[in-house]
C-alpha cells in the first residue's frame, strides 16, 4: 500500500467517498462527477470507468452528474480536463471501494480477498458463488471517510469496457424525442413562464418603462412584473405572454447612459494599443543579431457566440427557506455559489441541479438565465419559475469568445529556420466565469447594488493560460517568448469557448510556419518534421499527411478557370500538454472558399471511448471550420447587432466537407484531454490551404468572400 | 357554435382548449398544450430548423406556422416517427448506429428533414441529403455522421427495414 499517492484535485476537494458512490438497493451504483454532460459524451465515459473499476456491467451503474446536493464539487466542465481529472478521481474512488468490499467479503468467507472474484457485483469464490455481493456489504463499509488513493486501479490491459466503442447512454432519448430530455422540456405543473427585459449594458439605467402598457400588450391582465433596479421580468401562467411583454418591453422601455459602438470595436486589430496589462512570458528581449532575415506578420479572429442552438433556460424554486435551481450550465457547485452571492442566501440553502441543455461549448448564457431565474423565484415565494432567454437575446447577451490580435515575429537563420519568436498578443480576457474572481452573473449588474469592477484576469499559465493558450512553440526554436497584452477594456463582455486562445495562436503560428517553409523553399511538413523532436507530435503530423496523400500537393495558385486547388496542414498540441492533433484540409478557392476534404490523426493517450472521442474529434473540426470560414460577432448601435442566424451565419450541411479522422496514441499513455485539441489545426490549415490556392496569404479570419476579394484586388 | 378546435397528431385527433387564438404558433401547441416536447424552440425565426415537424409530408417550422394553417392535415413530429409499438424509425436506429449526435437539440428537427426527404426520394446522393438539410442547423458539428445516417436509413428502407 502506497499512502502518498498523489490525489487528482477533486479528490482533495470532495474528500468523501459517498460523495463519489452509492450502493443503491436496485443493484445499481450510483457514481457521481462534478463535470457535465454537455453533448460531449463525458457521462458515457465515466460510466465505462466506473464499470471497469467496479467489475460491473454498463448497465449496473449509473451516473449523477452535476448535483450541488449529492456529488462532488469540480467546478466547471472545461478545458478539456473532464477524463484526466474527473476520470481519475472515479478511477481511484471505484478500485478504492472495490478493495474495501473484497476485503470485508474476505472477513466473511474466511479467505484472502485474493481469493474472490467479482461477478455482476456478486462474488464468486473458485468458480462458485458466496451468497454475497456489493449490496450486502456497502451498508457495513463507512464510505464517509476520505479516499487514499491506495488502491491499484487495473492495468489498461485488462480493461473490459475502457477503451472500447460504447454507444452514448443520453442518445436514444434525443432522437426519440422523449419527454424531459432536456430541461428546456420540463414543465412542471402550475409552472409560470418568465422572460426578462435586459439591461443594455452595465452602467445603463431604466429611465421609464410604463408596466401597465406592457401588461395591456402582453394580452395578461393578471402579468406580473419583477422589478429591482435595472433588473425587470415579466412572467405569465402563458408562456407567449410573458415572451410578447418581453418583446413590447424591449422596444418601448428608456434606458440611459448607453454605450455606442461603432464597427471598428468587432475587429481584432482594434485591440492593438488599447489600455491593457502588459505580461511577458519565455526568453529574454528579442535579439535578432545575426539573423539573416526577420519575418513580421499579423493574424486576427473576430468576437465569435457561442451561438447554442437553444436559447437558455431555467427553472427555480423558492419555498422561504431553500432555493432550488436547475440549470444547464457547466458548474452547479460554483452556480450555487455565485447566486447565493448575488441574493445574500446561505450557500448551503442553495441547490443546484444540472440538466441537459443545446451544447455551449464554454460560457453562454446559461448560468445568467438561472440566475435570472432565481431573482424572480426569490421575489414569487412558493411557484415554480421556468426563465427562458430569448433567441435575440442569448445572441445579444452571452458572453463572447474574445477578438484577437497576435503579431508574430520570427529571426531566421541563413538556413531559413527559426532562430528567435516573439508571439505578440492583444485580447481581453478569456474567462469571466462568474466566481472565478473576474466575472458575475450578469443580472447582478442590474440589481440594486452592482457589485465592483472585476479584476481582469486571465487563466494561469501552468493551466495553459487564456489569451497565451497555444503561443508557445513546440518546435526546436533557441528562443520564444510572449508578449501578452491583456486589454482591460473591452467593447463587450467575454469568456470562455472551446479552446480560448488556442484556435488564433496556432492560426498565426501555423500560418507563419508556412510562410518560413516557403521562404525556405520547403514543402510545408517537411519544413515542421525537420523542427520537431517530439516523436507524439510528428506521428500525428505523418500519419495525417498519409491520410491526405500529402505527396500529391502541387505548386498551388489559380488554375485556368480561376478556381484555386490548395492543400494545408497545421499542427498543434492542445494547450502544449493535452492531445496532439495535425490537420490537413483540401479546398476549392474562387470568390469563396469550398472545403473538398478535411483529414485528422489526433494522439490523445489512452482513450476511454474512441468512438466518442472520435465524434469529439469531427465536431471539433466542422466547429472550427465554421469560425475559421463564417463568423463573426457584429457591434452596432448600444450593443451586439447580430441576433439571429441570419446576421450570425454558421456552416451549413452542404458546406461541410467529407471529415476523416484517426486515433493513434497508445493506450499505455495517460488519457490526454481532446475535446479541443482539433480546433486551432482547423483554422489553421484551412488558412494554409486558402493560401495555397490563392497564391496570397489572408491575416484575418473569418475567411470569408469580402475578404477573399479585397486580397485578390490588393 | 362552431366546433370544438382540434389538430391531428401523429394519427390522433387531439382537442385544444376552446379558446385557443387561430394564430397561435404550431410549436406553441405542440410544446405548451400537448406536451409533446421533442420539438423544440431554437430561434422563432424559421432559421434553424429546431422545430420543424410534418405537415402533410412536408417539413414546415412551426415556430412561425399559425394554428389555422394545419388545421385539417395530418401533423407528424418526432415523437410520431416511433412506431406504436415502441419500434424505432430505421431513420433513428440509424442515427443511434452512427452516433450521429451530441448535444442533440437540432436532431429532431433534422430526422424530420430526413424523413420527408426519404419519403419523396427514396436513394439520395450525399450531395441530395445535404441540400435537403440545408434549412437545419446542427453547432456540434455533427453533420458527417448525421449524413452518413441518413444514407444508412436510406439503405435500410430501400431494403424493406
Amino acid at each position: 500500500m502506497n499512502d502518498t499517492v498523489k490525489l487528482p484535485a477533486s479528490l482533495t476537494t470532495n474528500p468523501r467517498l459517498d460523495r463519489w458512490i452509492k450502493f443503491e438497493d436496485d443493484r445499481t451504483v450510483r457514481v457521481a462527477s462534478g463535470k457535465v454532460e454537455i453533448g460531449q459524451g463525458i457521462a458515457t465515459a465515466l460510466t465505462q470507468i466506473a464499470a471497469e473499476e467496479l467489475d460491473l456491467p454498463l448497465e449496473r451503474v449509473t451516473l449523477l452528474s452535476g448535483s450541488t446536493e449529492f456529488g462532488p464539487d469540480e467546478r466547471y466542465t472545461s478545458s478539456s480536463l473532464s477524463v484526466m481529472v474527473s476520470g481519475a478521481s472515479i478511477r481511484l474512488v471505484c478500485a478504492e471501494v472495490r478493495a474495501l468490499l473484497a476485503d470485508q467479503a474476505a472477513l466473511r468467507l474466511n479467505c484472502s480477498p485474493d481469493d474472490l472474484a467479482v461477478v455482476d457485483g456478486a462474488f464468486v469464490k473458485d468458480g462458485a458463488t458466496t451468497g454475497l455481493d456489493y449490496w450486502d456489504i456497502a451498508p457495513v463499509l463507512d464510505l464517509s471517510r476520505a479516499p487514499t488513493g491506495s488502491a491499484k486501479p487495473k492495468s489498461p490491459g485488462t480493461y473490459r469496457f475502457v477503451g472500447r466503442d460504447v454507444p452514448r447512454a443520453d442518445l436514444p432519448d434525443k432522437v426519440t424525442g422523449a419527454g424531459e430530455t432536456y430541461l428546456h422540456d420540463i414543465y412542471p405543473a402550475g409552472v409560470l413562464h418568465a422572460r426578462t427585459l435586459r439591461q443594455p449594458g452595465p452602467r445603463a439605467t431604466l429611465a421609464a418603462l410604463d408596466e401597465d402598457a406592457v401588461r395591456r400588450a402582453s394580452g395578461d391582465a393578471a402579468l406580473r412584473v419583477v422589478r429591482r433596479a435595472n433588473f425587470v421580468a415579466f412572467i405569465s401562467a402563458d408562456e407567449r405572454k410573458a415572451e410578447a411583454a418581453a418583446v413590447y418591453a424591449e422596444e418601448n422601455a428608456k434606458w440611459s447612459d448607453l454605450r455606442d459602438y461603432r464597427g471598428s470595436e468587432q475587429e481584432g486589430s482594434w485591440l492593438v494599443g488599447r489600455p491593457a496589462e502588459r505580461r511577458e512570458f519565455g526568453a529574454p528581449k528579442s535579439d535578432t543579431e545575426g539573423a539573416a532575415d526577420v519575418v513580421e506578420a499579423t493574424y486576427t479572429r473576430p468576437y465569435i457566440a457561442h451561438a447554442s442552438m437553444g436559447p437558455s433556460v431555467a427553472i427555480a424554486q423558492y419555498d422561504g427557506e431553500t432555493m432550488t435551481v436547475w440549470s444547464h450550465g457547466q458548474g452547479m457547485h460554483p452556480l450555487r455559489r455565485n447566486i447565493a452571492d448575488m441574493l445574500g442566501l446561505d450557500p448551503d440553502k442553495v441547490v443546484c441541479h444540472h440538466r441537459h441543455g443545446p451544447g455551449c461549448y464554454g460560457h453562454n448564457g446559461a448560468d445568467d438565465a438561472a440566475a435570472d431565474a432565481a431573482i424572480v423565484a426569490l421575489a414569487l415565494r412558493g411557484e415554480t419559475v421556468r426563465l427562458q432567454w430569448r433567441r435575440e437575446e442569448e445572441f445579444a447577451y452571452e458572453p463572447v469568445s474574445p477578438a484577437m490580435s497576435v503579431t508574430v515575429k520570427v529571426a531566421l537563420d541563413a538556413a531559413g529556420n527559426p532562430m528567435d519568436w516573439t508571439q505578440e498578443i492583444w485580447s481581453a480576457t478569456h474567462v469571466q466565469r462568474p466566481g472565478s474572481g473576474s466575472g458575475y452573473l450578469l443580472a447582478s449588474e442590474a440589481l440594486e447594488n452592482p457589485p465592483p469592477p472585476v479584476a481582469v484576469t486571465d487563466p494561469p499559465e501552468e493551466s495553459g493560460g487564456g489569451s497565451t493558450r497555444n503561443a508557445v512553440p513546440l518546435y526546436r526554436i533557441p528562443a520564444h517568448r510572449i508578449e501578452h497584452h491583456l486589454v482591460t477594456e473591452g467593447p463587450v463582455r467575454t469568456s470562455a469557448l472551446r479552446g480560448l486562445g488556442a484556435p488564433t495562436n496556432v492560426f498565426a503560428m501555423e500560418c507563419m510556419m508556412d510562410e518560413l517553409a516557403a521562404r525556405a523553399g520547403k514543402d510545408p511538413l517537411e519544413y515542421r518534421l525537420a523542427l520537431l523532436d517530439d516523436p507524439r507530435a510528428r506521428a500525428v503530423l505523418e500519419r495525417t499527411a498519409a491520410m491526405a496523400d500529402w505527396t500529391r500537393r502541387g505548386p498551388g495558385g489559380p488554375s485556368g478557370d480561376g478556381a484555386g486547388k490548395g492543400l494545408g496542414i497545421a499542427f498543434a498540441r492542445y494547450k502544449n500538454m493535452a492531445a496532439y492533433s495535425a490537420v490537413v484540409v483540401a479546398v476549392t478557392v474562387a470568390d469563396e472558399v469550398r472545403l473538398d476534404h478535411i483529414w485528422s490523426a489526433s494522439d490523445a493517450g489512452l482513450v476511454i471511448n474512441p468512438d466518442g472521442a472520435r465524434n469529439q474529434l469531427e465536431g471539433g473540426i466542422v466547429q472550427a471550420a465554421s469560425f475559421a470560414l463564417k463568423e463573426q460577432v457584429k457591434l452596432a448601435g448600444d450593443g451586439i447587432a447580430s441576433r439571429d442566424w441570419d446576421a450570425y451565419p454558421i456552416l451549413r450541411f452542404s458546406e461541410v466537407p467529407p471529415v476523416d479522422v484517426e486515433l493513434i496514441g497508445s493506450p499505455d499513455d495517460p488519457s490526454l484531454g481532446m475535446g479541443e485539441c482539433t480546433v486551432g489545426p482547423t483554422c489553421a490549415a484551412i488558412g494554409n490551404a486558402v493560401s495555397h490556392a490563392l497564391g496570397r496569404r489572408l491575416y484575418d479570419m473569418p475567411l470569408n468572400r469580402e475578404r477573399i476579394m479585397t486580397a485578390l484586388l490588393a | 357554435m362552431s366546433e370544438a378546435p382540434s389538430l391531428t397528431v401523429n394519427g390522433h385527433v387531439r382537442a385544444l382548449p376552446n379558446d385557443v387564438a387561430p394564430n397561435t404558433p404550431l410549436l406553441h401547441i405542440l410544446r405548451n398544450m400537448l406536451g409533446l416536447t421533442g420539438t423544440r424552440f431554437g430561434c422563432g425565426l424559421e432559421q434553424c430548423g429546431a422545430c420543424m415537424v410534418l405537415v402533410d409530408g412536408q417539413p414546415v417550422q412551426t415556430c412561425t406556422a399559425a394554428l389555422d394553417s394545419v388545421v385539417g392535415k395530418r401533423i407528424t413530429t418526432i415523437e410520431g416517427l416511433t412506431g406504436g409499438d415502441g419500434e424505432r424509425h430505421p431513420l433513428q436506429q440509424a442515427f443511434l448506429d452512427e452516433q450521429a449526435g451530441q448535444c442533440g437539440y437540432c436532431l429532431s428537427g433534422i430526422l424530420i428533414s430526413a424523413k420527408a426527404l426519404l419519403d419523396r426520394n427514396p436513394n439520395p446522393t450525399r450531395s441530395e441529403i445535404a441540400a435537403a438539410l440545408d434549412d437545419n442547423l446542427c453547432r456540434c458539428g455533427s453533420h458527417v455522421r448525421i449524413l452518413k445516417a441518413v444514407e444508412r436509413a436510406a439503405e435500410t428502407l430501400r431494403a424493406g427495414g
